[in-house]
């Protein structure tokens, strides 16, 4: 399994960063970028990183269940992540997060039926202070209501 | 064109950390030089390492990722003559409800920082680091390493920096997605490419850390106070502050007020005066609820608890904890079952599993939680919260089961009438 120059280029290097014999260690940022290229965590990505790094399949499958950001099943191509928590809750967080599910018709870790976008309720990422807070795949929406939301929705539906 | 902040600065604070916030190209290193970027760097060189350790004690800055512990003795439990290679790892896994300020120090001033990790380096005679950073800030690791790359092409990283004949490397980690991993030993494992699992201590981090060799492990916020620190001396960081209580912090408010940002403030700033005027009071004139003073793993504080001075031992005088600086502030239409609900989901949901009373007593308390705000609330429902939470106290291996304890206890102790009202309107809902 191979992957783009730009990533073998990363993954070539990540591999030297580690003490000499350490090399495992490169495990989970190596699955959280390869996700972002094949989709998802798929039994072969799975292979091989644990070919990559030197360990048994096993104890890359298992590191893979305990990380939330890692996922066994492709998400959309935008996956729409809101938080709920405390700090977006008390402005209107929760809401927001319903809103999502109406407007997209989907649930918690679904995708829409073109396989477009995914929707997510997460917990906090670090945007307390200008919540509620939306991110889409790695950007980050600040002070966003169900009037902007949507707006970004259409915005990703009408980009692909 | 200056750089956009996320919130406005507020004419109170004191700015020392954040004092090149808003400098047009502040992430540039040619910004950071201009304005006293690496004298301290070069201030350490010519000092002794016990030298550098006793001047960060002087300082009594205390860890800002928040269990607040004396840096300077951390720093010292390094064993520096150890033949091990020494690692610092420096803990930008941001993830406490209501955080959110090391976003800022590498967005804004990422130079800082890694002076601050070379100072640690000298202090510790280690040669390389590795800043953990959560796989959510993807943004922040792209941005960090174009910082490291301006630093290594600048002779400020990498073989004899600056020829002063000391080697630093310096790099970023990825997080996926757990807050466990913000607890240090489990950030360890995790680096080490395993589930975030906490590790059983002693032996501590500085001792057998990172792949069992001497770690010197700080938050984002308490590396990127070092070079103020060295460059003014810790005397002087020491007195902005309060006894044991040095200098300033970074403060992020959020919830019902009208300026939530984050602000730089001394320890021991009045807490009300920080919400009324820093944060510009409470939206539509309405009374205040309470406070999560730092972090949602804080116990609580009511509005009468609020008259306080925001310092690590003043907060725990009253039984709660300064944390992470993440305060978060509730009006009175705050529903208190719902607020409690939400912590919990979140403990639950990030509880590793390792030890049985966090793993098992979060998932009870949110389905106990969760039945109440559905309406299925039962008359011992409240003793039972505080019962089952008290049982979880100092029962783990780490601190997250106390940290789900803890604001439950508080929330049912002091906000009971809240959820006695509920039952109450339960019971008519079902005679009617």
């Amino acid at each position: 399994m191979t992957f783009s120059p730009q990533l073998e280029e990363k993954f070539a290097k990540m591999l030297t960063i580690y003490p000499e014999g350490r090399q495992r260690s490169a495990i989970v940022p190596m699955l959280i970028y390869a996700q972002d290229e094949v989709g998802s965590i798929t039994p072969e990505l799975i292979d091989e990183v644990a070919r990559r790094c030197g360990v048994p399949p096993l104890q890359v499958d298992e590191v893979v269940g305990y990380y939330s950001m890692l996922h066994r099943k492709p998400m959309g191509k935008y996956h729409v992540q809101v938080c709920t928590n405390i700090s977006c809750l008390l402005v209107g967080g929760m809401e927001l997060y319903e809103h999502a599910c109406k407007k997209l018709g989907i649930g918690h870790k679904q995708v829409t039926a073109d396989g477009q976008i995914s929707l997510e309720e997460v917990e906090c990422m670090g945007a307390c202070s200008w919540a509620p807070a939306v991110e889409i795949n790695y950007d980050f929406y600040h002070h966003v209501t169900p009037e902007k939301l949507d707006q970004l929705i259409d915005g990703l539906r009408k980009a692909h | 064109m200056p750089k956009k902040l996320y919130n406005e600065p507020s004419p109170l604070e004191t700015r020392v950390l954040s004092a090149r916030f808003g400098l047009e190209n502040s992430e540039r290193l040619d910004t950071y030089l201009a304005h006293d970027g690496f004298k301290a760097f070069h201030k350490a060189r010519e000092m002794k390492p016990e030298q550098i350790i006793e001047e960060v004690k002087t300082s009594a800055l205390r860890g800002r990722g928040g269990a607040g512990f004396p840096t300077g003795l951390k720093w010292s439990f390094v064993p520096r003559s150890s033949p091990k290679p020494k690692y610092i790892i420096v803990n930008a896994d941001e993830s406490e409800p209501g955080t959110c300020k090391d976003r800022l120090l590498m967005e804004y001033d990422p130079h800082q920082l890694i002076e601050g990790i070379l100072i640690g380096g000298l202090a510790v005679d280690s040669h390389k680091g590795y800043i953990y950073i959560r796989g959510e800030y993807r943004y922040l690791i792209e941005h960090m390493d174009r910082a490291i790359a301006e630093a290594y092409a600048q002779g400020y990283l990498g073989k004899n920096i600056l020829g002063t004949g000391f080697d630093f490397d310096l790099y970023t980690h990825s997080g996926a997605g757990a807050y466990e991993c913000g607890e240090e030993t489990a950030l360890l494992d995790s680096i080490e490419g395993k589930r975030g699992i906490p590790r059983m201590k002693p032996p501590f981090p500085a001792v057998a850390g990172a792949w069992a060799s001497p770690t010197l492990l700080n938050n984002v916020e308490t590396f990127s106070a070092i070079p103020a620190i060295i460059r003014d001396g810790g005397a002087a960081f020491a007195a902005l502050g309060t006894p044991k209580n040095g200098g300033t912090r970074l403060l992020c408010v959020s919830g019902h007020v009208n300026k939530p940002g984050v602000y730089e403030v001394p320890l021991g700033y009045p807490m009300m005066k920080f919400i009324n005027e820093i944060a510009g009071g409470i939206p539509g004139g309405k009374k205040l609820k309470a406070v999560v003073p730092g972090g949602s793993s804080c116990p609580i504080l009511k509005a009468d608890e609020c008259d306080i001075a925001m310092d690590y031992d003043s907060l725990a005088k009253i039984g709660s904890m300064l944390g992470s600086g993440g305060m978060v502030v509730l009006d009175e239409t705050t529903d208190m079952v719902k607020f409690a609900l939400r912590i919990m989901r979140f403990y639950a949901h990030e509880s590793c599993g390792w030890c049985i009373p966090c793993r098992e007593g979060t998932t009870w308390l949110r389905k106990i939680l969760q039945r109440f705000d559905d309406g299925g609330g039962r008359a011992e429902d409240v003793g039972l919260l505080g019962e089952l939470s008290k049982n979880m106290l100092g029962r783990t291996f780490c601190a997250l089961g106390d940290a789900a304890a803890m604001p439950t206890i508080s929330i049912v102790e002091k906000f009971a009438d809240d959820f006695e009202k509920r039952l109450a309107r339960d019971r008519q809902m079902v005679a009617v």
